[in-house]
């Protein structure tokens, strides 16, 4: 099967943005992935081994997370396997009513 | 990666997608190349914001969305090289919920004040660092490519 690597990862994976594994399932496919390329682990899995929270793993159109034996799902040489990072964020609502032009301040953070 | 290059248009086309939105957040994909001195923008892409129990102060794109969205860049041979997002009446700066949220290593993150429906600042920040652990967010240099009167505005805004 076919692994997309998204463009943060690239850097840890020789810089391609997809390779190519011979697995069974899911989770045989990222192992493969992570043999291959060692420093992608530490970017898709915590400590204890899971995957990272804001790592999305989509199977062609399917979120694993939601399949029904998650990473045991049966893939073949035909599927591909997204992982994509989450996106998200907002401005800080305790603050929305104070409009602040940038200034020397640029590099700093609002409050949440 | 400290430039973020954007045509005229596009530039436009960001800033009016914020404008379109308000008082709701605005969000997108940015899709480009990457260039010796940071990341050149073909094309910008609007998404849906799917925090509608607070877009007025909340974004974030559908994985599958992303997921469809990579692969046209994919198919074009380009990259997501970021993302766009609007902050209705509130500062172009990097939040605490924006920097918890971002996740994408070395790629841009631009984002536009938009006041009382008006376009206002726009600036971008680089997401650095080589892990999760180790990120921050660097105001960069957002060159917008004019045909005409080329401009460079060095800490971002306009």
């Amino acid at each position: 099967m076919t692994i997309f690597i998204p463009t943060p990862l690239r850097p840890f994976a020789a810089g391609h943005d997809a390779v190519a594994v011979d697995a069974v399932t899911v989770a045989q496919a990222l192992e493969a992935l992570t043999q291959a390329h060692p420093h992608l682990r530490k970017h898709l899995f915590t400590s204890e081994g899971k995957v990272r929270a804001f790592v999305n793993l989509y199977l062609n159109d399917e979120d694993v997370r939601y399949l029904p034996a998650k990473e045991a799902t049966p893939v073949t040489a035909a599927d591909t396997l997204s992982i994509i990072p989450s996106i998200a964020g907002g401005d800080s609502p305790s603050r929305r009513t104070r409009l602040r032009r940038l200034g020397s301040e640029a590099a700093r953070p609002l409050a949440a | 990666m400290g430039i973020l290059h954007l045509t005229r248009a596009l530039y436009d086309q960001i800033r009016a997608h914020g404008e379109q939105t308000y008082p709701n957040e605005c969000c997108g994909a940015l899709l480009g190349l990457g260039t010796a001195d940071g990341w050149k923008i073909e094309f910008a892409v609007p998404a849906g914001n799917t925090r509608t129990d607070s877009a007025h102060n909340r974004y974030q794109i559908s994985p599958l969305e992303l997921v469809k969205i990579e692969r046209d860049a994919r198919r074009q041979g380009l990259g997501i090289a970021g993302f766009y997002h609007s902050h209705p009446d509130h500062p172009a700066q990097w939040s605490t919920t924006d920097f918890a949220e971002a996740h994408w290593l070395g790629c841009c993150y631009v984002i536009t004040e938009v006041a009382q429906g008006k376009a206002a600042v726009t600036n971008s920040f680089l997401l650095a660092g080589v892990s999760e652990e180790e990120k921050r967010f660097e105001l960069q240099t957002l060159l917008v490519d004019d045909p005409s009167t080329p401009s460079r505005h060095p800490r971002g805004s306009c």
